[in-house]
């Protein structure tokens, strides 16, 4: 960032930098930053460096000690792995299937919030909640929610008479994957629905008026002009929560584990499980490297979207 | 700092500088990370225990402030973790020698001593002491010829059964086969007695293999052969595989099975909805405790059902055991010694019975449960080890996740244990 700026401030013409110009500010500049520096080197530097040095070494330990150089090899045992690639399906399966429900939930519930009635500041302040909870206590809750003997899933289906009996929720691999899903939906849609709400406070009414004026309907001014301008923020939802959603993990640890049969193991929680309950670190910093890539991915991708999609009234 | 003097060339330097400083910071930091020290037998002590309900946390508590009131100069920190969190939790904080004392579970010992974890205290352990200890209580802390530890919870799983539900079914003696155990539950289902008598704690967790582990015994089957290759989709493994899945698909099972774990099979036992299961020694106080069970009064506990070649229990006992990093280690011992002590162990005997063979004669214990202790001086005499190997938490794995694709039906369980033993066999030969 303050690179970014001092190129903008040289481009400046001298006449209007300050008396003695940016050259001065240099060393102070350099003093000011020394702090975010350290922190930054300290918690983001050196371990993205120190995590690519043991990805090339067979380390099973966590003690430091000379392992043997493997070279790539943590990363081609990653690839030839059946268990990787199940990993990779079912995070994708998760990344896709949240994000398009919280996105699609998320537009209904903004366009709901937006509205104006009675009432509308509480419904604004309980919708946010699902979003303050930390996940940790969203996955517990949950759980708890979809135990087969005693959750309230069961209790309401049963006395609804939607299912005969009491069913188990996160004990078959399949079922499961679907109902942290459903958790981390719960979770997130609030998120996307305040972004939402958010762009569709900045969308001028003399649109919505001049759509009135020539006969549009409610829905072709919802396609034709909400919508579009909808467009980037949709975008950044998109990108906030495919990343996230991408790196899964606590809400896998508290509802399930990675269980049953491994149903709901993303890469994540697959990296996690190999490095630290079966330490093998050198495989799990190489697994770490694959995840931060697919992101890296993602992100260039949606980047170039966004720089397509910016908009002006 | 020289930053402040400008120029770009200084500049770059003072980096490059600051990188080795980091670098070198760092590396000190990691070294001074490894190896430990005896201390002088005083100081401070962070101890690292499990949430569990058999020695509660209130309860390890209470048994490290009389501790401390014996030792003034010792200060105990404790840790609680849940078991499920303890593995890790004690990998993650080695480095930095956080723990002076942790617990293990019978499993890990290989593990953690092969990577120089856990410290040997053979010679704090003398022969005179070990021979008052269970065998399988001793085994748990064993590695290489070596002691890791001293154990402290000696447990396994007691299968317990609700005698009035049985009765309801006709049943008039509590099965002591597992084909009597079907038999019954056959009885109590068709009855309309319970609609799943039998409950397991089958998610995919440890717990799994523990259950697994006591059929796999009955059955009389092994998990490595004598030469060190996978057994267990021969014979008594595969058969104890078979079983398991037979009582799913006949719905004899609750098929809430596959997720749950031990507190979730107490909790629908002592709800009356399931009449037979297995557990640890834990769940005969709660299940019969009336303000944490509606059947109250109802359960029983026996040795674990015979099937054609015994009926061993698993042994799920646990050590405390000192960690490498640990900078007080005399005093680390000090304390291990009073927790397993007999004393402290047969004040506690109500939720976790002592380690010590003559605690079982005393009356002191006996009364705090009288009907286990007569089960558990049989039962803790004729128990089967997990795999001891340094892998084993890999081994577990894979075999957790093939066993529960056989029981969740997407594969047969011959096919399951197959792909498990070829796994198994990969994982563990780099060794």
């Amino acid at each position: 960032m303050s690179q970014a700026r001092a190129g903008r401030l040289k481009k400046l013409p001298r006449s209007m930098l300050p008396k003695g110009g940016a050259f001065r500010q240099g060393p102070t500049a350099l003093i000011l930053l020394l702090p975010s520096v350290v922190v930054v080197f300290g918690i983001v530097v050196y371990p993205l460096l120190r995590t690519l040095y043991t990805s090339l070494f067979d380390v099973n330990s966590v003690f430091p000690g000379s392992y043997p150089f493997v070279g790539l090899g943590n990363y081609l045992q990653a690839l030839e792995r059946a268990e990787f690639w199940a990993a990779i399906a079912r995070t994708a399966y998760f990344t896709f299937s949240t994000t398009l429900l919280e996105v699609v939930l998320g537009i209904l519930l903004g366009l709901l919030l937006n509205v104006e009635f009675r009432g509308r500041w509480l419904l604004r302040s309980i919708v946010i909640l699902p979003w303050a909870l930390p996940t940790v206590v969203n996955g517990a809750m949950w759980r708890w929610i979809l135990n087969p003997s005693y959750g309230a899933l069961n209790a309401l289906l049963t006395q609804l008479h939607i299912i005969p009996e009491y069913r188990s929720w996160l004990g078959t691999p399949w079922m499961a994957l679907n109902m942290v899903v459903i958790a981390d939906v719960w979770k997130m849609t609030p998120l996307a629905a305040f972004f939402i709400l958010a762009a569709l406070q900045t969308i001028p009414r003399d649109l919505y008026e001049a759509a009135w004026v020539d006969g549009a309907g409610r829905l072709r001014t919802f396609f034709s002009i909400t919508l579009p301008l909808l467009t980037p923020t949709i975008l950044i939802i998109l990108v906030l929560r495919t990343m996230e959603a991408f790196k899964v993990f606590d809400i896998i640890y508290v509802m399930t584990r990675g269980g049953p049969a491994d149903g709901t193991q993303t890469i994540a929680y697959y990296t996690y499980v190999e490095a630290f309950s079966n330490q093998l670190f050198g495989y799990g910093a190489a697994l770490a490297y694959v995840i931060a890539v697919f992101i890296l991915f993602f992100a260039i991708i949606y980047m170039r979207l966004l720089r397509r999609g910016e908009v002006e009234y | 700092m020289s930053a402040g003097e400008s120029s770009g060339e200084r500049r770059r330097l003072s980096r490059r500088e600051f990188l080795e400083l980091g670098a070198a910071g760092t590396g000190l930091l990691l070294l001074s990370g490894c190896g430990g020290g005896q201390g002088g037998g005083s100081g401070t002590l962070n101890a690292l225990f499990m949430k569990q309900a058999a020695y509660s946390d209130t309860d390890v508590k209470n048994m490290t402030e009389q501790f401390q009131k014996q030792n003034p100069d010792i200060k105990v920190n404790l840790t609680f973790v849940a078991y499920e969190a303890l593995h890790d939790k004690i990998v993650a904080a080695a480095p930095a020698g956080t723990y002076d004392t942790v617990l293990v579970d019978v499993i890990w010992p290989a593990e953690f001593a092969s990577k120089k974890m856990i410290v040997d205290i053979t010679d704090r352990f003398p022969e005179s002491e070990r021979s008052k200890i269970f065998a399988g209580g001793l085994k748990t802390t064993e590695y290489d010829g070596g002691y890791y530890g001293v154990p402290w919870i000696l447990d396994t799983k007691y299968f317990f059964y609700n005698k009035e539900m049985l009765g309801e079914a006709g049943v008039s003696s509590p099965p002591d086969t597992w084909d009597g155990v079907v038999e019954a539950a056959k009885a109590l289902k068709s009855q309309g007695v319970v609609e799943y008598p039998l409950v397991w704690s089958w998610a995919q967790a440890e717990a799994l293999i523990c259950d697994y582990a006591t059929l796999l015994g009955a059955y009389g089957g092994q998990f490595f052969d004598g030469s060190g290759k996978p057994a267990f989709n021969t014979g008594g493994g595969l058969q104890a595989l078979e079983f398991m899945r037979m009582t799913l698909d006949e719905k004899l099972s609750n098929p809430a099975s596959t997720e749950s774990l031990e507190e979730d099979v107490r909790r629908i036992v002592s709800q009356g909805e399931a009449a037979m299961a297995l557990n640890w020694t834990y769940m005969f106080a709660l299940a019969n405790d009336p303000n944490e069970s509606q059947v109250a009064g109802q359960i029983d506990i026996a040795h674990t059902p015979k099937g054609p070649a015994g009926a061993p229990g698993v042994n799920g006992s646990m050590g405390m055991a000192i960690s490498n990093g640990s900078q007080n280690q005399d005093a680390a011992w000090k304390y291990i010694e009073f927790m397993t002590s007999q004393k402290i162990q047969n004040q506690y005997a109500k939720l976790s019975l002592p380690i010590w063979k003559s605690s079982y004669d005393q009356k002191e214990v006996v009364q705090a449960l009288p009907q286990v202790v007569p089960v558990a001086k049989e039962q803790l005499n004729d128990m089967i080890l997990r795999p001891v190997v340094p892998q084993y938490n890999e081994v577990s794995h894979t075999l957790q996740v093939e066993i529960q694709q056989a029981l969740t039906g997407d594969k047969s369980p011959k096919q399951a244990l197959d792909d498990a033993a070829k796994a198994v066999a990969s994982e563990t030969q780099g060794a």
